[in-house]
């Protein structure tokens, strides 16, 4: 696998940011670090803005009456929120962000599999989302049917938002098709001869998993929304009950693709954890195998488990059973996964960094969020707390407990690769606890909201809830500060740091067997090989197999 | 003294679960219990509360233990232990949750047709305004509009014999509408007697809107183009908000009214009261 342009090959100078290395940031770079880096940049400027509009939901709901902004505005802010939370900050980060930066080290190759596609991917992204935000200055309104766009709400409301909106979401599905097909191509077809599929890092698998279902579900959100668009625009009847279409039929076809939205949000972050974990605890990763089966029966089961979002839409009782079964099921393997963390865990030599306090929170935090799921499985538990608070609750702690959590202990442990610097430690811990104690003071009072009768995406609630959201918005707060630490930290740190090295963790997993930051094309010379990834703990008399692992030791 | 692995591992279970349960069954964060089929719903809600802090509080204990007793001392630069993986244990920990998930999955269903969710409907207890119409469960080739079955569609054997309360439930932006066929009664709020079983048949004008009492913990959503069936008995006399769940646009927050529980003697006045007397033009 050799780049198109190979001066740019004969520029590179290991161990050193060129001078004027930035300005690569800002182009149609075709390498797969460069486009890494700017899917974690890019996500993390529509972090803030999602961050933002979090904000004025949580100032709107700091009081009971609708007084904050306007009704119309608090829709378009909710919808706005977790389209941009989703789409733009969670899917591409952990998906484009991380994967593309690692996988191609993990698989022994010198980039993806298709670059300019790969490039193309990313690419969609700022127009796409710069066309979503500005859709609340230009159209006059933006969409204000929350990120579902459930018909008849989304034929109804102003219609030039919802189409951007439609317009905007088809964008940033398509960048994600074409993510996942060069991420299938090049886990599969680039990997270094002599390294087994057994063989390759835990992400490696998460990604594959994850890549399957963008490519066979998203294209259903994408015709989905083609035909909301078709009502909207050319007033077909598709999901028109006037003109005898049928609402229910797009939430099925919507969850299908957004349930398993939940397993691309999460999967990778199962596999960035699994990298993370065996470095910092000085141990293999526990059970290699049966992670890789739970990975593959989680994408099995995720893409039978939609309708468990229709519990109260008039779904007959055989579907309501037969999906309250197949939810519940997906415990199993999640279970397994986290069994396996804690065993990694156990009798290791456990080094509690901000890698590792982000990483054990996470841990917590979705466990916590997996058993509230496992509960909401139940259609007779779903029926009364359906579309509430608590749900609101229940899938923060997933996404954000869950997913972003990961992202910042990734940020803590690759930073040192990505930039050959490494992290300040004291403003880590100090984003760490803000974040830990924000994020649970923010969603945990959620769950009692729901249960007691707090509906969401509502402006105006019952006094009686006030003093549980007031706790709720002071969580928030405590959010919003603590991406100040984390901003200084990496704004910092990338002039100032403390010098990395090429493998600060001592760690046995490819991309630390280069410079930090690495060369164009990974290596200068040949890719190594690499099959024990996780090979810690090997007695001295005891060789290690790999002649890589030999090498770092 | 050192207490064997084994007894540490036992004792250490047992004081989990009962704090599991007690936690389970003391803490209570749900709102009053309010008809026929909340306490069945309260019931469930214990045990998965019960088994949740079980699970979570093992969990939580045994990270927060291996990160300090496992923590890497100053100057010490060895790796842990080469454990790669112990099959006997990856099957204890897939049978545990898998039993786990079988026993609650098991244990919903069984409440879940207790509330009546798997039944079809009553023929001889429904009113002669669902003649016309029918569940989706029983189909029937002459009905013209197809009816979806919401939860406590069946009603359940111990009040199985009394006549359900038929109520028509139109939903709009911002309101609910309830009529009564049998007194031609139209109201904003909900009146029903306690004890009696009320069959709500609903259908939206505009958009999806949602109909629940969390005292009832019950909830199904209102459609346009699609009527829906949810019944209840109320159990208890008192007013209790009916809110709307689902985002139907931006007075969605206050789309909210009041179910009036009332003992059936002054649910008889109510009627009396409401009902329009048809001598008068």
């Amino acid at each position: 696998m050799t780049l198109a342009n190979p001066s740019e090959l004969a520029q590179s100078h290991p161990g050193n940011l060129q001078p004027q290395g930035w300005l690569r940031y800002f182009s149609f770079s075709l390498d797969h670090k460069v486009i890494g880096i700017q899917y974690l940049v890019c996500g993390f400027i529509f972090y803030l803005i999602g961050g933002a509009l979090a904000g004025v939901i949580r100032t709107e709901l700091a009081s009971p009456m609708a007084d904050f902004v306007s009704r119309e505005t608090y829709n378009e802010v909710l919808t706005l929120h977790g389209t941009v939370m989703i789409f733009l900050w969670i899917v591409p980060v952990v998906n484009g962000g991380f994967g593309n930066y690692l996988i191609p080290f993990y698989v022994g190759a010198r980039d993806m599999a298709f670059p300019r596609l790969n490039a193309v991917a990313f690419w969609l992204i700022p127009p796409a989302g710069i066309l979503l935000i500005s859709s609340y200055f230009l159209a006059g309104a933006a969409a204000q049917s929350g990120w579902t766009a459930y018909p008849p709400l989304s034929l109804t409301t102003p219609a030039a938002g919802q189409v951007v909106w439609i317009l905007s979401v088809l964008l940033l599905g398509g960048s994600s098709i074409f993510g996942g097909i060069n991420f299938i191509a090049t886990i599969l077809k680039l990997r270094r001869p002599g390294l087994g599929l057994m063989q390759m890092p835990m992400y490696c698998w998460a990604m594959l998993g994850t890549s399957i279902l963008v490519v066979l579900s998203t294209p259903v959100l994408a015709g989905t929304l083609i035909m909301l668009s078709f009502d909207i625009i050319a007033h077909t009847g598709f999901f028109n009950p006037a003109l005898g279409g049928n609402v229910v039929v797009y939430q099925h076809l919507f969850w299908f693709y957004s349930h398993p939205a939940v397993y691309i949000m999460v999967l990778p972050a199962f596999g960035l954890v699994s990298e993370i974990l065996p470095v910092h605890a000085r141990k293999p990763l526990f059970g290699y195998v049966t992670m890789v089966y739970s990975i593959m029966a989680i994408v099995v089961l995720g893409l039978i488990v939609w309708a468990h979002h229709m519990f109260t839409s008039g779904t007959p009782p055989w579907m309501r059973l037969f999906f309250t079964i197949a939810t519940s099921f997906i415990a199993v393997p999640t279970g397994i996964k986290f069994f396996n963390w804690l065993a990694t865990l156990w009798g290791g030599k456990i080094a509690l960094n901000s890698a590792m306090l982000f990483a054990c929170a996470f841990i917590v935090n979705f466990v916590f969020g997996g058993i509230t799921g496992v509960a909401l499985a139940q259609v007779p538990f779903d029926i009364h707390v359906h579309d509430t608070y608590f749900v609101v609750g229940h899938f923060h702690y997933i996404v954000y407990g869950g997913t972003v959590f990961v992202v910042f202990a990734s940020l803590y442990h690759w930073y040192p690769k990505f930039t050959g610097r490494m992290l300040n430690e004291d403003l880590g811990r100090l984003h760490f606890l803000l974040t830990f104690i924000g994020f649970n003071l923010c969603f945990a009072p959620q769950h009692w909201l729901g249960l007691n009768g707090m509906p969401r995406r509502v402006a105006e609630y019952d006094p009686s809830f006030t003093t549980l959201n007031q706790v709720s918005s002071v969580g928030a707060l405590l959010m919003a500060i603590s991406t100040i630490p984390l901003l200084i930290n990496v704004v910092l740190t990338a002039f100032k740091g403390e010098v990395a090295g090429d493998n600060p963790w001592n760690a046995l997993t490819p991309e630390w067997l280069t410079s930090s930051p690495p060369p164009v094309e990974n290596w200068l010379g040949e890719a190594p090989l690499v099959t024990e990834p996780y090979g810690y703990g090997h007695t001295p008399g005891k060789e290690p197999s790999s002649p890589s692992v030999k090498q770092v030791a | 003294m050192k207490l064997p692995a084994v007894l540490v591992l036992s004792i250490s279970t047992a004081a989990l679960l009962l704090v599991g349960l007690w936690v389970g069954y003391n803490v209570n964060v749900l709102p009053i219990a309010a008809s026929s089929n909340a306490p069945t719903y309260d019931a469930l809600f214990k045990v998965l509360f019960s088994i949740g802090t079980v699970l979570f509080l093992g969990i939580l204990i045994l990270l927060v233990y291996s990160l300090v007793a496992f923590r890497r001392r100053p100057g010490d630069v060895s790796d842990g232990l080469a454990i790669e993986g112990n099959l006997p244990l990856e099957i204890v920990w897939t049978a545990i949750p898998a039993v786990v998930v079988l026993f609650v999955g098991l244990y919903s269903y069984d409440i879940y047709e207790r509330m009546g969710g798997m039944a079809p409907m009553h023929d001889h207890s429904t009113m002669l305004a669902m003649a016309s119409e029918s569940s989706g469960t029983s189909s029937n080739a002459a009905i013209p509009a197809k009816v979806w079955a919401g939860i406590g569609v069946g009603v359940d054997a111990s009040n199985g014999s009394a006549a359900a309360l038929p109520v028509d439930v139109t939903a709009m932006q911002f309101a609910f509408i309830f009529h009564y066929p049998n007194a031609d009664i139209t109201s904003g709020e909900l009146h029903v007697p306690v004890g009696q079983p009320v069959e709500l048949h609903m259908e939206a004008r505009d958009v999806i809107h949602a109909f629940w009492v969390p005292q009832f913990r019950l909830k199904q959503d209102v459609i346009p183009g699609q009527p829906t069936v949810l019944s209840f008995t109320a159990t208890r006399a008192g007013t209790y908000p009916i809110v709307c769940a689902e985002l139907c646009g931006p007075y969605h927050g206050g789309m909210r009214s009041n179910v009036v529980v009332h003992e059936p003697e002054a649910y008889q006045s109510w009627l009396a009261q409401n009902t329009p007397a048809p001598t008068t033009t």
